[in-house]
């Protein structure tokens, strides 16, 4: 130990004499390819940007819904397929907090429709968090590295959470009502009318993947759990605790889906008990094709599957059920792993 | 005075019981090779050693506290914490991440590179050239000698008391082996205490003080690492093979 020079700028300038490994853009341009092959389908641009921003909009709030899911997997290898519960108590709380808050809702003026829907992010993101907690103490901390119990528990936790939503809000469908000043659509390039909660999602999706991207890729928090993600036994070896992160993601996890269901339910514009079983199918479609563990796989899969839902349910709507299924097959003909698998696993 | 020491240890892993009662002794700044034949449990001892396997009878205590045993098992972390680190057979880099990013994990109390003691960076650079060429390179992407080279500079970012490094010449060439052993003489001469595990015996005999050799989950030999050097007959019985077939 005989030099003192300063020594993050020297290796980065040696460093930039190396060529960096290339990222690989092939599963976003696919996306790309997705939208463009269409566009002949559908024939009109109107109807094309309508769908694609409908598509984009559902996909944002997939990711939103799928990103914990798949960071829980990769770091825990924790299988939790009770994840729909969080998401149908988002949902289930937008109607209780729209409910409430009935006066803002009828309320011509944009800002006094956003409020409600922001007092629902929040309200749904806090008691998922809650409610997440408690999942991961009870049900998931028993289970640790035993696959078939987690299936088994974390399913039977999603039946007990379906039902207590049923004791709370009946078992009836519960429509939701937009709030006025974000009812209609906004025009663009002419004709073409977007829903203007659509472009409201879109928006949010894009601050929560902006918030995760700088988490993840610019912080010690984001350094550990990538790493994690990789390999959980060499992290703790460094000194690390993992299960104090995973409880911090798992609870994140939680709040992302309970706020991804309750733009869900907005979305949906009602909500009905099965909702979390039901996009329960969506997100574990996209967390294969990401990649397990794979954040930007997930985004990525989320755009496609919004995209091919919407898309098919316009052109084909009798296959679209079965459309996000064809897609998970045939990307995994192209990559078995997913679009981005995870080093080391 | 013994660093590290073992007392009858058992580990079993599921149903199979691979250690039986192992006793081994780590003295405080010096270099203890962990020898025996594949399967004899030396991989097992260290991860045993680190809480990565509990320890199912008998007792790990180092410098003077229990870290494994009935009478009180630590964790991984809270280990790792005391000062001992770990370099796995699998070296255990992070592929997705860029060598920057590996040894930035390894400073805990470092939020950024800024932060980490620049002197001690500068160290391993100079021990370990191909670090600093790399830097910003997905380890994934590096040479089986450059991340064994990474896993080993990874164990020493920051002052440890006790290196654990299972068979880091394994599958690496000759002329890179003789680099590592240039590296972690280095190492040695830092009076850092360093149990290494190690199949070939010419690593071992070049940085080895003291030995321990491993035979079905038990020591079976310990020593000056310059005795067994010397001595064929001990190497026949304890190691089974020739030195001439071990270099």
């Amino acid at each position: 130990m005989s030099t003192t020079t300063t020594a993050a700028a020297t290796p980065a300038q040696a460093a930039a004499a190396i060529p960096k490994a290339r990222f690989d853009g092939l599963p976003i341009a696919l996306v790309v390819l997705l939208a463009l092959a269409a566009l002949p389908l559908i024939g009109s641009p109107s109807t094309w940007v309508t769908l694609t921003v409908a598509g984009l909009a559902m996909g944002m709030i997939i990711f939103i819904i799928a990103s914990g899911l798949t960071l829980v997997f990769g770091l825990m290898d924790v299988l939790n397929f009770g994840h729909g519960v969080f998401i149908a108590l988002g949902a289930y709380l937008a109607t209780s907090v729209f409910a409430a808050m009935s006066g803002w809702t009828t309320a011509p003026e944009l800002w006094r429709g956003l409020v409600p829907i922001f007092a629902t992010m929040f309200v749904a993101m806090l008691l998922a968090s809650a409610v997440g907690w408690a999942f991961e103490r009870v049900l998931i901390r028993p289970v640790y590295g035993q696959h078939l119990k987690q299936i088994l528990i974390t399913m039977g936790g999603m039946i007990i959470g379906e039902e207590l939503i049923k004791v709370i809000w009946g078992a009836t469908p519960i429509t939701i009502e937009m709030p006025e000043a974000l009812r209609g659509v906004v025009t663009l390039f002419g004709d073409a009318a977007v829903e203007k909660f659509r472009l409201l999602a879109t928006v949010v999706g894009v601050l929560v993947l902006v918030a995760m991207l700088f988490t993840l890729n610019r912080t010690k928090l984001g350094l550990l759990i990538r790493a994690g993600v990789q390999d959980r036994e060499m992290v703790e070896s460094l000194g690390y605790r993992i299960r104090r992160l995973f409880v911090g993601v798992f609870v994140a996890g939680s709040a992302l889906a309970g706020l991804g269901g309750a733009l869900w339910g907005i979305y949906q514009h009602g909500v009905l008990p099965q909702i979390g079983a039901q996009v329960n199918v969506l997100i574990f479609i996209v967390i294969i094709i990401g990649g397990l563990g794979s954040t930007t796989g997930c985004l990525i899969g989320a755009l496609l599957v919004g995209l091919m839902a919407n898309y098919t349910g316009f052109l084909a709507p009798k296959v679209a059920m079965f459309s996000n299924i064809g897609l998970m097959v045939a990307i995994l003909l192209w990559r078995p792993q997913g679009l981005y698998p995870v080093a080391n696993r | 005075m013994n660093l590290l020491t073992l007392a009858g240890v058992h580990t079993h892993i599921g149903a199979y019981h691979i250690l039986h009662g192992v006793d081994l002794e780590v003295p405080a700044g010096q270099v203890t090779m962990l020898l025996g034949r594949n399967g004899a449990g030396k991989t097992t001892t260290l991860r045993t050693i680190m809480g990565l396997w509990p320890t199912s009878q008998g007792s790990v205590r180092f410098d003077g506290q229990t870290i494994g045993g009935q009478a009180g098992q630590r964790s991984t972390p809270e280990i790792a914490q005391l000062g001992i680190a770990y370099v796995p057979e699998n070296m255990g880099i992070f592929g997705d991440l860029t060598v920057r990013e590996n040894l930035l994990l390894a400073a805990r109390r470092a939020r950024t590179v800024e932060q980490m003691d620049s002197a001690r960076l500068e160290w391993l650079f100079g021990l370990f050239p191909a670090l600093k060429k790399f830097w910003l390179y997905p380890a994934g992407k590096l040479s089986g000698g450059q991340k064994q080279m990474l896993a080993i500079a990874r164990a020493m970012v920051e002052e440890q008391r006790l290196l654990l490094i299972d068979e880091p010449s394994k599958g690496l060439a000759p002329a890179i082996v003789q680099n590592l052993i240039a590296a972690l003489r280095e190492l040695k001469s830092t009076k850092t205490t360093v149990l290494l595990v190690e199949q070939n015996f010419g690593v071992a005999k070049a940085l080895g003080d003291f030995v321990a050799v491993m035979d079905d989950g038990r020591v079976v030999h310990s020593g000056a690492m310059a005795e067994l050097a010397e001595d064929e007959s001990l190497q026949h019985r304890f190691l089974g093979l020739s030195l001439g077939a071990h270099q």
